[in-house]
């Protein structure tokens, strides 16, 4: 078996959760390498060498990667993809965006967000917004996989593996990077928080949603947000928790103002513990959460900031 | 400009589906199905194209089951000119229905594809950048806004960490996300108007691609229950759970 993950990085910076996807990439088993494909990515490359039980890091360092434009980053992988049994990445947006296509160009299936690992070619995934745990069997010469972060412990990073460059550059010409507004926070990450407090509508105003962020701050934890706090602009759209928004699974998940729709229980229901704060008692979050208050939550949510 | 858009029959998002018991699948008998939410921002999106002046003439594909007649109706309704089912009553896998698009892609030559980004039930969320690759056309996925601009569109993503915008070369496959629009409902006139337009109905064979799929689904389970929790009756007693009981902060 021979395993090739695909980094999630910031050129300057490896993201986490492709600790989370080595994880995956141990339990199938095999040689594991990973790619870095990006532009002035070498930092990012040094961390994944770092990483337990990978044995080669190979490094694309092109302008062409730079912003990880799907086509170019597939056409690269549908070139590599053929010397291994494995693709691994990450179920984010980057990977979600260039796995299948990837996929494609192999002519394979691709196997979206995958929670577990039964063996090399058999792995579970949810469906139906987390309703039901599908398990699947791939019969394909080459296995191209989104692995659920939170679903998969870290490895650490005692490894020291050799970076090796990659000579590719395919440009396919096609898109073209215009800019990007991202969300600046010195709050944790949503994903890997070990605390997360979410508002829902019940918050009302983005106004109000400073509350949240309170006690959030007071916890250590980051804000996340059900749908309807997003569409109605109360805070932008990477804080959304749900099925087609962040999966996250932290220790403590404090859900304030949050009716508790399968959309969203589908990315938080793997919370160790669930606070649901809500003044209505029969809400639908209250059948998830541990701890339930019906409460105001502008009383509440204030009062137990202080009380912490 | 011809847009063509895909549109897949599902379980309705309402509904919260159960596991049948020799967990072979879901039990999706007597269940209300619907357009996939994300098709309906899709067709939405198309309609504007069109209201717009931009889109001259709008398409839909959808591949299933006869009933899938039925969300393609809707589309009309919506304003989608003509419609074309793929018949059949196999379980298509996205590297399939992509298959089946860039067949009808090659046909039809639109300019613009437009997709969800995810179908509700399988939540793969695939078939987009599956039928971008087997086209060899651009892809702009989770677009959050899109503005065509000549032989060119300019589409905002959401991403994870906020938005990013990117312009692809046309034509492009683009697949919708949550906040690209608010799809409007079929006024009953429409919904009798539509009844009349094209509606063609083929086979996976017609253009020649095999529905086989290398992906066995082994069993279908229901997920872990959680364990009942409690109501607090204060937050005094919320606290106390948290430290004490919970021990999580
Ligand atoms: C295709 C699709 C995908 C979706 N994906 C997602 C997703 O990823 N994530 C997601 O979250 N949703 C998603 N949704 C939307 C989901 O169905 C719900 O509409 C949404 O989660 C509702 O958000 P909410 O709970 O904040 O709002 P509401 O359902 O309106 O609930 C607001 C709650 O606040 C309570 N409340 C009001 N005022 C107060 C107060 N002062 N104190 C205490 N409580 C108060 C109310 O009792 C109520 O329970 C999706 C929907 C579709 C169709
Ligand atoms: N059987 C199908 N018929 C028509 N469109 C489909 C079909 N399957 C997927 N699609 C399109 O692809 C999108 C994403 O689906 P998926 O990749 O299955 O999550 C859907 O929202 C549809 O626009």
């Amino acid at each position: 078996m021979s395993i090739l993950v695909v980094a999630e990085h910031h050129n300057s910076e490896l993201a986490p959760v492709t600790a989370n996807v080595v994880a995956a990439a141990k339990a199938i088993g095999g040689d594991i390498h990973v790619l870095v494909a990006g532009e002035a990515c070498q930092a990012a490359a040094d961390a994944a060498a770092k990483l337990d039980g990978v044995s080669k890091v190979l490094v694309a360092d092109k302008p062409a990667y730079a912003h990880q434009l799907a086509e170019n980053v597939a056409q690269l992988l549908g070139e590599l993809g053929k010397n291994y049994t494995h693709l691994l990445a990450p179920a984010t947006v980057n990977g979600k965006n260039i796995m299948p296509r990837a996929a494609a160009l192999l002519d394979v299936a691709q196997i979206s967000e995958i929670i577990s690992v039964e063996s090399a070619d058999t792995f579970k995934r949810p469906i139906y917004a987390g309703n039901a745990i599908a398990t699947v069997q791939s019969s394909d010469a080459i296995k191209v996989i989104t692995v659920r972060g939170t679903s998969f412990d870290p490895v650490a990073d005692t490894g020291a593996a050799a970076v090796e460059a990659l000579a590719q550059d395919t440009d396919a010409g096609l898109s073209s990077f215009v800019g990007e507004e991202l969300a600046a926070s010195d709050r944790p990450e949503l994903t890997a928080a070990g605390v997360v407090v979410s508002g829902g509508r019940g918050v009302g105003s983005a106004e109000n949603f400073e509350l949240i962020y309170k006690l959030a701050d007071k916890l250590g934890g980051a804000v996340g947000a059900s749908r309807a706090a997003v569409d109605a602009g109360y805070v932008p759209n990477d804080l959304q928790v749900g099925q087609t928004g962040k999966i996250v699974a932290p220790q403590l998940y404090i859900a304030a103002g949050i009716s508790g729709a399968i959309q969203h229980l589908a990315g938080m229901k793997d919370s160790k513990v669930i606070v649901a704060i809500n003044k209505d008692e029969e809400a639908p979050i209250f059948q998830v959460a541990d701890y339930g208050l019906v409460a105001d939550l502008f009383e509440a949510v204030p009062a137990l900031e202080q009380q912490l | 400009m011809k847009v063509l858009v895909a549109v897949k029959r599902v379980v309705d998002y309402n509904v919260k589906v159960r596991v049948k018991a020799d967990q072979s699948d879901v039990d999706l008998a007597n269940v209300k199905m619907s357009m996939n939410p994300f098709c309906e921002i899709a067709v939405e999106e198309a309609v504007r194209l069109k209201e717009k002046g931009v889109a001259t003439e709008l398409v839909a594909v959808s591949i299933g089951p006869k009933n899938a007649q039925e969300q393609l109706r809707t589309a009309m309704a919506l304003g989608v000119d003509r419609s074309i089912l793929i018949e059949t009553d196999e379980k298509v896998d996205s590297l399939a229905a992509a298959k089946l698009l860039a067949k009808v892609v090659e046909e039809e030559q639109p300019q613009v594809v437009l997709v969800g980004k995810q179908s509700i039930d399988t939540d793969n969320n695939q078939t987009a950048q599956m039928l971008s690759a087997l086209t060899g056309l651009a892809q702009a996925t989770f677009a959050s806004e899109v503005t065509i601009e000549g032989d060119k569109a300019k589409v905002k993503r959401e991403i994870d960490g906020g938005l990013q915008t990117i312009e692809v070369k046309l034509p492009a496959v683009i697949s919708a996300d949550l906040r690209l629009n608010e799809p409007r409902y079929a006024k009953l006139p429409d919904i009798m108007k539509a009844k009349k337009k094209q509606l063609d109905v083929k086979s996976p064979a017609d253009y020649g691609v095999e529905l086989s799929s290398n992906l066995k689904t082994l069993k279908v389970e229901p997920p872990a229950e959680r364990s009942a929790g409690i109501k607090v009756d204060s937050v005094e007693a919320l606290v106390d759970k948290l430290k004490n009981e919970a021990k999580v902060v």
